[in-house]
């Protein structure tokens, strides 16, 4: 009986606290308050701010205005270009990528410290050495493209050129996030298919690949992602012609140049929730994939 | 229930003339010996498993029970010797067509499969026989069923208690009616009270579907418990083969009368066939005079009047059924006792002076 007293006082302030409640679970876990508001601070003020700032940019021209800057032919065929290409590096990224984090995870062979840290190369060097490298080597003159033309193969200054540069940049990205996992697999796994008399092919279809699949889901999405922003090293080894091999970052950066901002914003702007959206969507398979984990 | 009997060899089914001709043993392992690098994990063992029969490998950590094991699966190769299941010699047979069911200590089961799916896995990877679809359904069902795991075929196994993620890997081990069931310390990540249950369950199954099963363990409770016969294992050798009562009341060594049964071990001298030391007896028949160690279980001793090894009284925790006690010798050695409450016999008190009679032990020579 005497326990009621402090519940009824508490009556008044109920709905304040319930609100807190439901936001704010009770939890051993200490320091929510405040990383959750450095986490919004900081993201709105490095992401959410500037992005909103070039949506807003884009609002400002009218709709007619904005479907000629952002759909127009050009336009459309460099978005074509930027996320197709992205795309094309990212699969092959995803193949090569995982033969690479297998090759340094499971097997100990003299130079695996030079390949391991080679791998990370490409996030060290400056984009547009990459691209004069790159351009230098798969020209038609270069070392690897003079072989290429022999066979009748052009690599560089056209789409192919485009997918060599988005591979290049992308590569760390599916291999630093399978690296850990593959690690974290236990022989035991694989062990217990043989036991059951899976052959080695079976078991990496049907034990390795599942189980890795998230992972490689978030190194794909990096890649991809990566890729669709790629300015540097991308044009020098695309040959930039409008309709052809010109990347969409390309476009925008020549509609700044000629001051003309509110274009550059448009096309910003749908290369802002195209790429959204399918990140979303790759997110969205790995909450799938990651299903069985709840 | 469709589980396989492993197949019987030719020369079960040949009359056998011969009274002194053991049956044929369902595994046979022939001089096996097993290197890592310079360390000798298994010197030259011979053992054989008999059809039907649930045997335990009992050794401390490092006694090569677990590469004993891994031998038999085809996970490890041997060195030097055969392996023999009935008359195949599966000696380089790879593991994924040894038809033989492995357990794990951390159950390794396929986290992105449901229990059902990975109970079916040895099925579906089958290459010829793959058994049809509604096959494969029903003896997944029934198997679940003899693990008691019933109506958890649909979850993952994360979302499992440890006790039931083993009921599924034996299941799936099951699965391929293997001709030897394996079980690599199948109760070491769980807690005591699982562990027991679980044991009981698994002497369930092995009595159900009577498939030859080796599982190998450090704890000499459920080697005893639970076992047929126990192989004691040290240092890559067979220390000794038996029934548990055998192995616990006729020790073949002086390492197996030291690491089972909580033994206390004494040093001292054969006179006479008669083993003395600190104050205590024990009778040693066929034993040459010379130094000799005994080993005098937790049970052997007994409240003497007269003469016998003298002890201080640590602790008397409270117990049930036998009076223990924990005690320290002249040396400051802590001893473990269960005595048999006696009528009139006051119950020592903590730091009293006693002495204790062995009424049994088992004496060695020195090495």
């Amino acid at each position: 009986m005497v326990s009621l007293a402090p519940d009824a006082r508490l009556t008044g302030s109920a709905p304040a606290r319930r609100w807190t409640r439901s936001f704010r679970r009770r939890t051993a876990v200490p320091g929510f308050g405040l990383t959750m508001g450095i986490t919004l601070t900081v993201l709105c003020l490095v992401v959410l701010i500037p992005l909103s700032s070039v949506a807003i940019k884009a609002a400002g021209m009218g709709w007619s205005d904005f479907a000629q800057a952002a759909f127009s032919r050009r336009a459309i065929n460099a978005y074509k270009l930027s996320f197709g290409a992205s795309l094309i590096g990212a699969v092959i990224n995803g193949v090569f990528g995982a033969l690479t984090a297998w090759a340094l995870v499971r097997y100990k062979f003299p130079g695996r410290m030079l390949l391991n840290g080679l791998v990370d190369l490409p996030f060290a060097l400056p984009t547009a050495v990459a691209g004069i490298a790159l351009a230098a080597l798969y020209a038609p003159n270069g070392l690897i493209g003079g072989v290429l033309a022999k066979v009748g193969v052009k690599a560089a200054y056209n789409y192919t050129g485009v997918v060599i540069a988005l591979t290049f940049i992308g590569l760390p990205f599916v291999v630093r996030t399978l690296e850990p996992v593959l690690r974290e697999l236990s022989a035991d796994v694989e062990e217990a298919s043989a036991t059951l008399g899976a052959t080695g092919l079976q078991t990496v279809v049907r034990v390795i690949a599942p189980a890795l699949l998230p992972a490689w889901l978030t190194g794909f999405a990096l890649a991809f992602a990566r890729g669709v922003g790629e300015y540097g090293s991308v044009i020098f080894i695309a040959g930039n012609m409008p309709f052809k091999t010109e990347i969409a970052p390309l476009l925008i950066t020549m509609q700044l140049e000629q001051f003309d901002y509110a274009s550059a914003s448009a096309i910003a702007v749908v290369m802002l929730l195209a790429s959204f959206a399918l990140l979303l969507l790759i997110n969205a398979i790995q909450a799938w994939s990651r299903r069985h984990e709840g | 229930m469709a589980f396989d009997r492993p197949e019987p060899s030719e020369t079960a089914l040949t009359p056998v003339a011969d009274p002194t001709t053991a049956p044929a043993a369902a595994i046979r392992l022939d001089r096996v010996s097993k290197l890592f690098g310079r360390f000798a994990a298994l010197k030259g063992v011979e053992l054989e498993v008999r059809p039907g029969e649930l045997l335990a490998v009992l050794g401390p950590s490092g006694s090569g029970k677990t590469t004993l094991l891994r031998l038999v699966a085809g996970l490890e190769f041997p060195d030097e010797g055969r392996i023999l299941f009935g008359d195949d010699d599966v000696t380089l047979t790879k593991a994924s067509d040894r038809r033989v069911g492995f357990v794990f200590q951390q159950y390794a089961l396929f986290k992105h499969m449901t229990v059902a799916k990975n109970v079916a896995f040895g099925l579906d990877v089958r290459r010829k026989d793959k058994p049809s679809r509604k096959d494969r359904d029903a003896r997944v069902a029934e198997l679940l069923k003899l693990v008691e795991l019933g109506d958890l075929g649909k979850r993952f196994p994360l979302q499992l208690s440890g006790g039931q993620r083993q009921r599924v890997a034996l299941a799936r081990a099951l699965a391929v009616s293997p001709r030897v069931l394996l079980l690599d310390e199948p109760f070491g990540a769980l807690d005591a009270t699982v562990r027991k249950s679980l044991r009981r369950e698994l002497r369930r199954i092995h009595d159900a579907t009577q498939v030859t099963t080796v599982f190998i363990t450090h704890d000499q409770e459920e080697a005893l418990e639970l076992s047929d016969r126990v192989v004691v294992l040290n240092e890559g050798r067979i220390e000794q083969i038996g029934t548990p009562d055998e192995i616990l009341n006729a020790p073949a060594t002086a390492f197996v009368a030291g690491f089972v049964g909580q033994s206390n071990a004494f040093h001292g001298e054969v006179r006479a066939e008669v083993f003395r030391a600190e104050g205590m007896t024990l009778p040693a028949p066929g034993l040459a005079d010379g130094p000799a160690e005994a080993f005098v279980r937790a049970d052997q001793w007994a409240l003497s009047s007269g003469k016998g090894l003298e002890v201080k009284v640590l602790r008397v925790p409270p117990s049930a059924g036998l009076l223990r006690v924990e005690v320290e010798d002249p040396h400051g050695r802590p001893l473990e006792a269960a005595l048999l409450r006696a009528e009139g016999v006051a119950k020592p008190a903590v730091g009293d002076k006693i002495r204790l009679r062995a009424t049994g032990g088992r004496v060695f020579p020195s090495p």
